[in-house]
């Protein structure tokens, strides 16, 4: 009893421990509860399995998903074909990816190429859009007459049309997911470039070794961490991508896994996809896990001394001028090309024609006519994407604040209570998210929140459901980024302010918040931009009662409203945009603010 | 007011025992301070009285009021123990200027606007920073910030003062400045100070007592006179006094310590004694003659270090080697000859195997 007593004391000393169970015990309840419970669900005899085994007992321990998904003559299109056109897809997008990036990235850190401030911000652009953009625009390029409606510019322009293989199916997918994703390989590839001082070269340099040498024998291994990493996520977020596949592969019946989670469930086929979605998420834990045994010890040696050191940039001579052109023809590819095709479309009247005489801005204005896109009003007088923008925005407020709090919070515990095992945990289960693709994650959140739990009622089909599993997913990188912010404030600063007698609440308020605001507002507002511009997370949970921008352009693209889709999509890039902007302002600022003297 | 008492304290990490059952009982008004090496847990003993660490087991009283008690299950945080803490990093909020630095705490206890103004002007007054009440920390300089977080200690007026080696991140000539003021600041508050320091120059010129620890454990309590002058053990002794200690170990024979080339006389009370003992000498304790004195031993000079105001000299006998310490400036050669003697007085004789002054155990 005294002892009881006395733990309850302690609590009330601790703070860190009290805010760390918290968060556990949320976490726990929003990430590993539903990964057991579709395990649960996959291996249950549902009412729907009685079309395929009249004589079951709903309700009953069942192995008839797996044996479906994996030993029956449906196998191979349920499961064998896209997990293999998945494998196949991810390589080849991840080769191509990283082969750009890292060549930028090269060059961008390491040569004197032209413009460098300009094409820093411009190489991102791609990654700030959502990926299947430019898909979208692919098709206002390539679209052929294999499925109907219009066609594409290509055959406006040439009367010729494009082949299947390249209107449709893997060769496009594969190109503009790695026109976007290269992206991403870029920023972390150039970050690990920028904190490698060049000094470690100038001792090889020194010990004769030549510039290849060099090269080989001490850059490269140094930015394996990196690379490792590229490679890893890269792959992972393609495995549960949904949106290219779904616009360029769907009309060929090209199925990837991600996009045959989603066929299975619309097939009302739960069991199965919850299978699919559990492959799914031991693939990309072996390759997490594979990742970190191959370089998870050298990240030991990556060189982050935070002070100012040299970097030298090689001179590309005559190179010089043809380089840059080429970067300037790659970025009018990857971003003017697809934003001018997005526009053009969505000022076409009927769609398919691009002559000038066709261009009209009922699309953006119109007030709604019948025989024109089923009578859909423009977008700015259309109360459907009106609102869809305005839950939309409300998802990534949502979204952001919540894990603002939650980042902090967990950033917190965590530091504050290192060594303890509650803040490992809490470490890890925050990190879990990250090894579920999003598809994945989608599918969890069918299967947990499609009944009632206790007092927590159905969330299927709600706001909520959105504002919840876009938390979750974003909760690596925020609870990151709360870390961090928190390791920056010296554990004496707050303990300055307990022994003058100011209590926990007042604390968090008057020191931890105004000395980890810049870090937490730079990571809230990237949360912002991701939430809305999320897909292959939400596809799942979407129905005309929450609908939000992205899920809206999908529906047009399936109904092949291209003006709209267009339309809609250029709207949500161009927000997108403006928001990253001010975020690179903002995080700019913070870097050379006073808070950052101290 | 400002009693603190430690009664049986012991604290762990994991398995590793950082303080081993503390007993300590600080008088209201006194200056104490806690020395000793890095990691001996003199550090963690004042964050335990601050409330910044739970101690595994013991009690803390701070006047009449239990503040931590493991059998009777009372745990007050640090925001109720009303104390004042200076960081070795001072912690000044970043984010915030002198004056809400110096405020902050006394807004939140709801103080009145008025009473809050005299008090910051009343504090930057005495750590002489009128003025400066707009700046932000790191517009300071090293020392102004340490001042800073005097005078927000100053403005609280706490009872009780804990330190954290608060003057081991300037440089020398400040600290010796800032010494003398953070004895003026305990003069003037009149509160129970507790200073926690590696460095025995601040020990001995700050404290009424001084207590000495080692992994974990009290070795020694006492004024800086006595520590230095009767350390308890050779640990003390080695710890205390630059130039060090010399320390000579060996046999007693006819009255005699024989080290090396050394001999040693020692009183009766010592020299009935059984078995190796160390003998401790001061390097200012040794008498010192450049010309042949009767009885005197003979020696020659090594390296002479002069600092201005003493001379250290290393002299020899035979491969021992001696430290002396000399008034003014000695210019002497290497390998001139000198005599010195011992004054029995001096001395301190330490048991060998116990490490124990021997003089503690006849008295």
């Amino acid at each position: 009893m005294r002892n009881i007593f006395y733990q309850t004391y302690r609590l009330k000393n601790r703070p860190e421990i009290i805010t760390g169970l918290i968060a556990l015990c949320f976490l726990g309840f929003v990430v590993l509860v539903p990964l057991i419970q579709i395990i649960k669900d996959a291996l249950t005899f549902h009412s729907y399995d009685l079309a395929y085994k009249p004589d079951g007992v709903v309700g009953e321990f069942t192995f008839l998903h797996l044996d479906r998904v994996f030993n029956q003559p449906i196998s191979a299109a349920l499961f064998y074909k896209p997990l293999l056109n998945s494998l196949k897809m991810g390589l080849a997008v991840t080769v191509i990816a990283l082969s750009v990036g890292f060549c930028l990235a090269w060059l961008m850190v390491r040569t004197n190429v032209h413009f460098k401030g300009v094409f820093g911000g411009m190489l991102v652009i791609p990654y700030m859009m959502p990926s299947w953009v430019m898909a979208i625009a692919w098709l206002s390029l390539f679209k052929n007459d294999r499925i109907g409606g219009s066609e594409g510019l290509l055959t406006y322009l040439t009367g010729v049309q494009a082949p299947d293989w390249v209107a449709y199916g893997f060769f496009p997918i594969v190109i503009t997911l790695a026109l976007h994703y290269y992206a991403y390989a870029y920023l972390l590839i150039s970050g690990a470039l920028a904190t490698i001082d060049s000094e470690l070269e100038e001792a090889g340099a020194a010990s004769g070794m030549g510039k290849w040498k060099r090269i080989r024998v001490i850059t490269i291994p140094l930015l394996m961490p990196a690379i490792g990493s590229a490679i890893v996520l890269t792959f992972i977020r393609i495995l549960g991508t949904f949106g290219t596949p779904a616009l360029l592969g769907l009309p060929v019946r090209f199925f990837t896994f991600s996009t045959q989670i989603y066929a299975s469930i619309n097939a009302r086929n739960q069991g199965d996809a919850f299978v699919l979605a559990l492959v799914l998420i031991v693939l990309a834990i072996s390759f997490i896990w594979i990742n970190s045994r191959i370089i998870g010890v050298r990240k030991s040696y990556v060189t982050m001394t935070g002070k100012g050191f040299r970097k030298s940039e090689s001179d590309l001579g005559k190179m010089r001028w043809p380089i840059t052109i080429l970067i300037i023809l790659f970025l009018c590819i990857t971003v003017a090309l697809p934003l001018i095709l997005l526009l053009w479309e969505s000022l076409t009247l009927i769609p398919g024609d691009y002559s000038l005489s066709n261009l009209t801005n009922y699309f953006w204005i119109g007030q709604g006519n019948v025989s024109l896109a089923y009578g859909e009003p423009g977008i700015f007088h259309n109360r459907g994407i009106i609102e869809a923008l305005l839950n939309s925005i409300k998802l990534g407020f949502a979204a952001a604040l919540f894990n603002g709090v939650l980042g902090l919070l967990v950033g917190y515990a965590v530091v504050r209570g290192r060594g303890a095992r509650l803040s490992k945990w809490l470490e890890s289960i925050a990190f879990a998210p990250y090894i579920f693709p999003s598809i994945a994650l989608g599918a969890i959140y069918i299967g947990m929140f499609s009944t009632n739990i206790g007092p927590i009622p159905a969330l299927y089909g709600t706001f909520t459901i959105l504002i919840l599993i876009t938390v979750i997913k974003n909760l690596p990188f925020t609870s990151r980024t709360g870390i961090a912010a928190i390791l920056q404030i010296h554990q004496s600063l707050e303990e300055a302010a307990r022994v003058q007698g100011i209590g926990w609440f007042r604390r968090m308020l008057r020191i931890i918040i105004p000395l980890s605001m810049s870090g937490l507002v730079a990571g809230m507002l990237l949360t912002f931009i991701t939430a809305m511009r999320e897909l292959s997370l939400i596809i799942l949970l979407i129905s005309p009662g929450n609908m939000v921008l992205t899920g809206l352009i999908f529906s047009y693209q399936e109904q092949d409203m291209a003006q709209h889709s267009s339309a809609v999509t250029l709207m949500l890039v161009l927000i997108i945009i403006s928001i990253s902007v001010i975020v690179r302002i903002m995080s700019r600022r913070a870097g050379v603010g006073r808070l950052n003297v101290a | 007011m400002g009693q603190i008492l430690l009664n049986g304290i012991v604290k762990s990490y994991g398995k590793e025992v950082v303080v081993k059952n503390l007993d300590l009982l600080v008088e209201p008004g006194e200056f104490l301070t806690i020395l000793g090496p890095s990691g001996c847990g003199k550090t963690t003993t004042l964050r335990m009285i601050a409330g910044l660490e739970e101690p595994n087991q013991g009690n803390i009283k701070l006047d009449d009021k239990v503040v931590f008690s493991r059998n009777e299950g009372v745990v007050i945080p640090p925001e109720a123990r009303n104390l004042g803490l200076i960081f070795q990093s001072y912690a000044l909020w970043p984010h915030m200027t002198v004056e809400k630095n110096i405020t902050l705490a006394l807004k939140e206890q709801k103080i009145s606007k008025d009473e809050i103004a005299s008090r910051l002007a009343n504090a930057l007054d005495m750590v002489q920073l009128t003025g400066y009440a707009e700046r932000y920390p790191s517009e300071l300089s090293g020392g102004q910030q340490q001042r800073v977080a005097v005078a927000r200690l100053i403005a609280l007026r706490p009872t009780i003062l804990l330190m954290d080696e608060p003057l081991s991140n300037l440089d020398a000539k400040l600290r010796t400045e800032m010494r003398a003021s953070l004895k003026r600041l305990h003069r003037d508050l009149d509160a129970t100070t507790v200073y926690v320091t590696h460095d025995q120059i601040e020990a001995l010129t700050l404290s009424d007592r001084v207590i000495i620890m080692n992994e974990g454990q009290i070795m020694q309590e006492g004024s800086p006179y006595d520590i230095y002058h009767h350390p308890t053990n050779i640990f003390v002794a080695e710890f205390i006094g630059d130039p060090g200690i010399n320390l000579f170990e060996g046999n007693i024979e006819n009255g005699k310590l024989n080290c090396g080339g050394i001999s040693i006389p020692l009183p009766n009370n010592i020299s009935s004694n059984n078995g190796r003992i160390t003998v401790g000498v001061r390097p200012e304790k040794i008498e010192v003659s450049e010309s042949k004195k009767s009885g005197w031993q003979e020696v020659t000079t090594g390296i002479i270090q002069p600092t201005g105001a003493n001379t250290i000299m290393e002299v020899k006998s035979e491969d021992t080697s001696i430290t002396v310490l000399q008034n003014g400036f000695i210019n002497l050669s290497e390998n001139s000859k000198l005599w010195i003697n011992f004054d029995p007085k001096t001395l301190s004789f330490f048991d060998s195997k116990t490490q124990e002054n021997l003089r503690n155990k006849m008295v």
